[in-house]
């Protein structure tokens, strides 16, 4: 048992937990934060991604304190005030979920995705990119889509703001 | 998970120590093996030492034709890595194909070469590569490194530092990945430098990885894939499980060999 320390979502949160505890069981056991998924708890389907210093980790395959002292978003940390991330919006426009379980861990890639190419980002980029999470009700069509018009709006923001 | 006892070392010397003072201890690089292995309790460390946290172990450098790779730099550093794309594209690609991006975000080259799993991609690229293997103790060749199925020379508690290669002229790797797991079912790096060419296979070996020296044979005396139609992979010495019979995973490395020797560039 050890008093694990971490920044969530901006806030400074600590909790004791044994040293097996998985990050993810930490977020959503100690924390509350269960916005993050465990689909298949063996490191495949991608439910359970979240951003470790600004880098997509399955929050699955990494102990929580691994993850002491390091910075932690979480689905829930992405919106800003009340408005939806524009990830987050997209998904909603361009319906890209249906059961939802899927869709924290798609919405977490999507940003690191989106970070990582910016507007460039096409469509065969995304698809080879979505290959650590899995979804089973969308066919993955419009989880592209979404994808892919949120890299254009966010893209097309910062050029704007440069 | 079965209890263990999580350490994170801030130093190379700091893990040997904390591995010294545990009773069945294992070294944790990105985790992205022993954690679900632990989690399926198929390893129950008594202790885990955290190498993730040591500096000295990141980072990559290219000094001429000699290429240094830290054993804690991520597979998505050695993918993104403009240096290691200059002088050894076929390295990059490698990195850019292992798992997902998120477990390439937390795997680690050293990691991966110490565990060896028959189906891991570098091994197949530091035997092709003539890599050398460092170690807080030694230095050792990879034709000395893997020894079998998860099995390497590493002694308990040696912690790999580094690997160092020269780039070769040309090189490329292709693999035929499991479409569920994304391991290879066959993977081979092809490399021609001034040694000659050098073929190294994973995914398919009954033994692990392993030079393929009836083909580096004849792509010495022709580098083009024709060249390979005279060779045969022998099925007995080829693994054979539910994804694949030794037949099919025979004819695959040919298959991938050339291809490999067609991508080469």
């Amino acid at each position: 048992m050890a008093n694990i320390s971490m920044t969530v979502n901006g806030s400074e949160v600590s909790g004791d937990a044994e040293d097996r505890t998985l990050l993810v069981e930490f977020l959503r056991n100690d924390l509350g934060l269960t916005g993050t998924h465990v689909g298949c708890d063996t490191s495949q389907c991608g439910a359970c991604v979240v951003h470790v210093d600004g880098e997509a980790v399955k929050s699955c395959t990494m102990l929580a304190a691994q993850a002491a002292g390091s910075e932690i978003t979480t689905i829930e940390g992405l919106a800003g005030g009340g408005d939806l991330h524009p990830v987050q919006k997209a998904f909603h426009e361009n319906h890209g979920l249906q059961c939802g379980f899927c869709t924290p861990g798609m919405i977490m890639a999507a940003t690191d995705m989106v970070r990582r190419h910016g507007a460039s980002l096409d469509e065969a980029t995304v698809r080879t990119e979505l290959e650590g999470n899995i979804c089973r009700c969308t066919g993955y069509h419009n989880i592209v889509k979404s994808i892919l018009a949120a890299a254009s709006e966010m893209g097309g923001a910062q050029q704007a703001a440069e | 998970m079965y209890k263990t006892n999580y350490h994170r070392a801030s130093s190379v010397e700091e893990a040997t120590s904390l591995m010294a003072g545990a009773d069945d201890g294992k070294l944790l690089a990105g985790g992205q093996t022993l954690i679900p292995t632990m989690k399926q309790r198929l390893a129950a460390p008594s202790d885990v030492v955290d190498l993730r946290h040591i500096a000295d172990l990141k980072g990559i450098s290219v000094a001429g034709n000699q290429v240094t790779i830290g054993a804690g730099t991520t597979h998505a550093d050695v993918a993104n890595s403009a240096e290691v794309r200059s002088v050894c594209p076929a390295l990059a690609d490698l990195a850019s194909h292992i798992g997902d991006p998120h477990v390439r975000n937390m795997g680690t080259i050293g990691g991966s070469i110490a565990n060896n799993d028959p189906a891991a991609d570098y091994p197949a690229a530091m035997v092709a590569l003539n890599a050398t293997v460092h170690t807080n103790s030694r230095q050792i060749g990879a034709a000395d490194f893997f020894t079998g199925l998860f099995e390497t020379a590493l002694n308990d508690g040696e912690i790999i530092t580094a690997v160092t290669f020269d780039a070769p002229e040309k090189a490329a790797y292709q693999k035929f990945p499991n479409p569920a797991s994304r391991y290879a079912m066959a993977g081979v790096f092809v490399a021609k430098g001034g040694g000659g060419v050098s073929v190294g296979v994973t995914g398919a070996g009954s033994d692990g990885v392993y030079r393929a020296s009836d083909m580096e044979a004849a792509l010495n005396t022709n580098f083009s894939s024709d060249a390979l139609d005279g060779t045969s992979v022998d099925p007995a010495d080829m693994l054979s499980d539910l994804h694949g019979s030794a037949e099919y995973r025979a004819n695959l490395v040919k298959v991938m060999a050339r291809r490999a020797v067609a991508a080469a560039s």
